[in-house]
């Protein structure tokens, strides 16, 4: 590949793999809020 | 979850996963290369990013959180979520009316393409291609959706039944576990086929070219495009389509979020992940596997029509190049992640209709769900029966093109300028697990209504020219009129819902 082709590859593509794992690695990690929330599945845990 | 709410989500990863599939479809592997290679190369991802940041993100927070906002007021569907935000005009719910619109006019040839995926997994499992030439497997698609056989009759039945059940299931019990199970699946079979197509070696297999040549082709800049107002409205055009806004579909998802939970930082990741599976994973299949085996000329020459003969056409021959083995695995990793896309957004079709009838008419889950499966096989057939007649096309037109540009302009309006950019600020902002940056409030208020609006009068000349258009065939006459009609049925639908109401409100 020549490296502008390269380079900008490699930065679109980091840039948006940056921003969805650090997205998505927010949501994993942010605290539940308290009940009644809009998830069904952690309701036993009130 | 809310006590005395029947339908909800299960979990907050599960929304997430839900609003990606909702958002990525099958243009992520096959519109978004091409319209990179047509419009400027690697460049093209300058003015795709800046119309992301301008107009996509804003409309993401934008409707999710006019769905949040309609939630709240018990309304799951565009009509009554815009009709609540400005209660003194009779107009808005007839604005809305495009979100159930484009939804069931999207879905009537949206499912019959999702079940050519279908059928092409099944013909990967079967090696139907192997050993046929590259005329053979063209012509197999060509006898395909000229309807030689019933096949494709019983495939498109199939995906119909899947999606109207897996819609009587609910949002978590249905749309949410095959979001859970589709999206892993569909990142695992993109990263297997990026991997195959990147390592792909000359003179391997009969491959004539690196993989690497289609991914120097597809990156290497040609900076003065970005200059060319087309490229901006192509830039802008990919955007629209493949975030599924201006659809209604992520209102509905998002109207059974409560307002003390989060959105702005659920709409940031569902967002970034269509991001991911569109740029990264789309981009390193379809073109350097095809450049590849076929060189740069013959791609280019191929793409002028579209993706979806590179991806049924041409793909499947190239597979058979690898060995049985690895032409039923690349076979069913590429058909099935292309299922998978499709059958994600399909099913967050269903919901705004749904929702429409379980709100205003009260209906169950259950007949809503059969009701919406039944409008689309009325109006799916002649997109079966008249696929090379255009009818495919002209639905895709009018309802997955004109539609959505018209609708997001008006949501904007609304949004920014009507219900108002304070009470839009606080609505964004409610229970976030982000900081908004403050520069989006400006940002949604001027930059976006005004990038909307340059697309929708750049493609006022297009629209022209399909409305002026001679010598059409009866069939394309025949789908106008089925739209038309789709959308006076909705508005007299939403008007009768809204004389239920006032009469309602009246005698308490």
């Amino acid at each position: 590949m020549n490296s502008s082709a390269l380079t900008l590859m490699l930065l679109s593509e980091g840039i948006v793999t940056a921003f969805t794992v650090y997205f998505f690695y927010l949501v994993l990690t942010a605290k539940p809020k308290p009940e009644p929330d809009s998830f069904s599945e952690n309701d036993d845990r009130e | 979850m809310s006590k005395g709410t029947s339908e909800g989500w299960g979990s907050r990863v599960g929304l997430i996963l839900a609003m990606a599939g909702n958002a990525v479809g099958l243009g992520n592997f096959l519109r978004f290369p091409v319209q990179a290679i047509q419009n400027g190369g690697g460049a093209f991802i300058i003015p795709y990013l800046v119309c992301f940041l301008l107009m996509g993100i804003p409309l993401l927070w934008v409707e999710w959180a006019m769905g949040r906002f309609g939630g709240r007021h018990g309304h799951h569907s565009t009509p009554f979520i815009l009709h609540q935000m400005d209660p003194r005009r009779t107009l808005w719910k007839y604005i809305g009316v495009f979100g159930i619109f484009t939804n069931i006019a999207v879905a009537a040839y949206y499912c019959y393409l999702e079940s050519w995926t279908l059928s092409y997994v099944w013909h990967s499992v079967a090696g139907t291609f192997n050993g046929q030439s590259s005329e053979d497997v063209a012509g197999f698609f060509g006898r395909y959706v000229s309807l030689e056989t019933m096949e494709p009759v019983i495939f498109w039945i199939i995906c119909l039944l899947m999606n109207t059940w897996i819609l009587a299931q609910g949002l978590s019990g249905g749309v949410e576990k095959v979001a859970k199970i589709g999206m892993p699946l569909l990142i695992l079979f993109g990263i297997v086929l990026a991997y195959m197509g990147v390592t792909l070696k000359a003179g391997e297999h009969g491959a004539v070219n690196d993989g690497t040549l289609g991914l120097n082709f597809l990156w290497t800049p040609d900076y003065s495009s970005i200059w060319k107002p087309s490229v901006w409205l192509a830039a802008a055009g990919q955007i629209f389509f493949t975030l599924s806004v201006g659809m209604g579909s992520i209102h509905c998802y998002a109207s059974y979020v409560k307002k003390k939970d989060d959105i702005a930082l659920n709409a940031m990741s569902a967002g970034w992940m269509n991001e991911f599976v569109e740029v990264v994973l789309g981009s390193a299949i379809i073109i350097p596997i095809s450049i590849g085996y076929l060189g740069i000329e013959r791609v280019v020459e191929l793409t002028k029509s579209g993706g979806l003969g590179l991806g049924f056409k041409t793909l499947p021959y190239l597979f058979t190049q690898w060995g049985p083995t690895m032409a039923m695995i690349a076979g069913v990793c590429w058909f099935g992640l292309l299922f998978f896309a499709g059958i994600t957004s399909s099913l967050a079709m269903g919901t705004p209709v749904m929702g429409f009838l379980e709100d205003e008419f009260g209906w169950k889950r259950k007949p809503s769900a059969w009701f919406f499966g039944l409008i689309i096989l009325v109006l799916g057939l002649p997109t079966v029966l008249y696929f090379n007649e255009g009818v495919f096309d002209e639905y895709d037109y009018w309802a997955g093109t004109v539609s959505l540009v018209v609708f997001a302009l008006f949501e904007i309006i609304l949004f920014a300028w009507i219900f108002g950019m304070d009470k839009g600020w606080k609505e964004i902002n409610s229970g976030a697990d982000i900081k908004v940056p403050t520069a989006f409030r400006y940002v949604i208020q001027y930059v976006t209504p005004l990038f909307l609006g340059f697309v929708f009068f750049a493609s006022l000349p297009g629209i022209w020219e399909k409305i002026t258009a001679a010598n059409l065939p009866w069939q394309v006459h025949g789908a106008r009129v089925l739209l038309i009609a789709l959308f006076a049925g909705t508005s007299y639908f939403v008007w009768v819902a809204y004389k239920k109401r006032h009469a309602k409100s009246y005698t308490a």
